[in-house]
């Protein structure tokens, strides 16, 4: 049995009875990378991750925040990069800084000086562009940075593993408590307002998984793919169905299964897993895309970022 | 035609003068209505002239800047919306449109015995039975308006409130969703007794239907049964055009002015 361990840049360090041969035989092939403790790892942290973005996606998508996520993604790269430098604790820093963006864009935007994007756009690109200047002038900090930059799947510890698994914890059980409270907000919130669903409360609930799932994700996907995450599986899934309840377990079932295929095949295509995990939603989106009727596609045509909708003919 | 009575039981909502803004100037001012038990009352008025934020002050999402309103303790309102603000896109069966009117501080997401039930019953009265799992967008425009009247259903409402309920809908459609309407209107035990506040812009094809009628143009112009209120002085103060009334075995039928003139601009062209 070889023994291998991954440090925190990813370099697999191999020691065992023969090293990887150039040429393999494929019968012995498909298992192999399973006998590596850190291809173990990543692969259930890539599969958690999947499934915990595919949950939260679908709000992300129906709600059209892919913005917010991407600019949360984004504003996480700057405390991470502060979080380096002052030798902090990554959750802690960039989860700090996460919330003060969030707060800020809020700020802004309620003002109403400037439109909520562009207070998202302004803040989150600002946060951004500190982490690579902080990157270029302490370069010591690099790899973790880089880490969150591009993501790293085989560098992960145990303690991300726990980070994803808690966030996923407590997301089934906030979404499965307020269901009915965050599909109402979701789908009418003028109504739900007036039928007593306190609907503040539901976003702030929604912005708070957001935020902890991008915080926990972010370094297995990476800042700059994690909102292709977010919204793949929910998108593929909405294509797949027309109930809410269903596209609830479908998305992070998909997300879980990008995750997994995507983790394994970087094994053989030697790309970054982040990549290959988007490649591989994006393969089954355009499989779905292509197979669902026009009918159905005139209905996703409304999830576009533009509010352009085709009604179906 | 504002008929100022003692405030009583019977009444369920007050208007004290109200005004609402959303922050800027007023888009309502000095509002006075009141809403009695077995009201069925239709406000009709303009494009822009208010009346959804009237709707709005009267369910509680929007407070008023001045004056108050006053409810009558533990009274639920059920509202249903204008099917245009809906998103057709979104992906939710009727079931599970129906089911958002369940009591909101349950916890437990699965439905309860007693609220299939309900649910059931509702979707049956309404003519929905069989529907549950298909998608709102697969139903015609009358079936779609009964699935947000099922939701404020749900509710057990004192008073429904709805937002142009026959907008963009048939003749045929209009009468399925005003017979409807009267059917929960009605006393019991012949109906359900239900308070009923809508607003509407079809003059002829349901407001001069309705036994109450308020005219609204900022500002409550005419309150009272259609034949007192649907005049040629207050349709012109509410809708700022000259409109005629002609009687209709004793209904007012409301006619826009200036249609000679259009129709002989028009007639030119065919000689």
């Amino acid at each position: 049995m070889a023994k291998n361990c991954a440090n925190d840049s990813g370099v697999v360090e191999h020691e065992g009875k023969h090293d990887l041969p150039a040429v393999r035989m494929m019968a012995v092939d498909l298992l192999e990378p399973f006998s590596f403790a850190f291809f173990q790892r990543g692969l259930i942290v890539a599969t958690l991750a999947g499934a915990l973005c595919g949950l939260i996606g679908v709000f992300v998508v129906l709600r059209n925040m892919s913005y917010i996520g991407h600019g949360l993604s984004h504003a996480v790269f700057g405390g991470a990069a502060l979080a380096a430098v002052l030798n902090l604790n990554y959750f802690l820093g960039a989860g700090m800084w996460g919330l003060a963006s969030g707060l800020m864009i809020a700020q802004v935007a309620r003002k109403r000086i400037i439109g909520a994007d562009a207070a998202i756009g302004v803040i989150t690109t600002a946060s951004f562009a500190m982490g690579l200047a902080l990157q270029a002038r302490f370069g010591q900090a690099k790899r973790s940075i880089d880490a969150v930059l591009f993501g790293n799947v085989l560098g992960v510890f145990n303690r991300d593993i726990f980070a994803v698994l808690a966030v996923g914890i407590v997301s089934i059980a906030v979404i499965v408590l307020l269901y009915r409270r965050l599909l109402f907000t979701t789908f009418d919130p003028e109504v739900a307002g007036v039928s007593g669903v306190s609907v503040p409360r539901m976003e702030g609930v929604l912005m708070l998984l957001l935020s902890a799932t991008i915080l926990v994700t972010v370094r297995v996907i990476g800042v700059l793919l994690i909102s292709a995450l977010l919204v793949l599986p929910a998108v593929t899934a909405r294509m797949i169905t027309n109930s809410f309840g269903r596209m609830l377990w479908l998305s992070p079932v998909l997300g879980a299964v990008f995750g997994g295929i995507g983790m394994y095949a970087s094994w053989y295509a030697d790309v970054p897993s982040g990549a290959v995990i988007i490649l591989a939603g994006t393969i089954v989106f355009i499989a779905v895309y292509s197979t669902v009727g026009v009918r159905r596609r005139a209905r996703v045509a409304g999830l576009d970022h533009h509010g352009s909708s085709l009604r179906s003919a | 035609m504002s008929s100022p009575q003692p405030s009583d039981s019977s009444d369920l909502v007050q208007f004290d003068h109200v005004s609402c803004s959303y922050g800027g100037s007023p888009v309502v001012e000095d509002v006075d209505i009141v809403v009695r038990r077995g009201d069925f009352l239709g406000i009709v008025g303009p494009s822009g002239s208010g009346k959804t934020t009237v709707l709005r002050a009267l369910l509680g999402s929007i407070a008023p800047v001045h004056g108050r309103i006053r409810r009558s303790p533990g009274l639920r309102l059920g509202y249903v919306p204008q099917l245009e603000t809906v998103d057709w896109n979104f992906p939710v069966t009727v079931g599970e449109v129906v089911a958002m009117g369940r009591q909101q501080s349950k916890l437990w997401p699965t439905l309860s015995a007693d609220e299939k039930k309900q649910i059931s019953s509702i979707l049956e009265r309404l003519g929905l039975e069989g529907l549950e799992r298909r998608h709102i967008r697969e139903l015609s425009g009358g079936q779609q308006q009964r699935v947000f009247l099922a939701r404020a259903l749900m509710q057990k409402p004192d008073i429904l409130v709805l937002d142009e309920p026959t907008a963009g809908v048939d003749v045929r459609t209009r009468h399925e969703i005003l017979h409807v309407l009267v059917d929960l209107n009605e006393a019991p035990p012949i109906g359900d007794g239900i308070t009923i506040v809508l607003t509407t812009h079809d003059l002829n094809g349901l407001a001069a239907h309705l036994p109450r009628l308020v005219c609204f143009n900022r500002t409550v112009i005419a309150d009272g049964r259609p034949s007192d209120v649907l005049q040629p002085y207050f349709l012109e103060r509410t809708y700022g055009a000259p409109m005629e009334v002609l009687l209709h075995g004793g209904m007012p039928v409301v006619l826009e002015q200036g249609g000679e003139e259009l129709r002989e601009r028009l007639g030119r062209r065919g000689a």
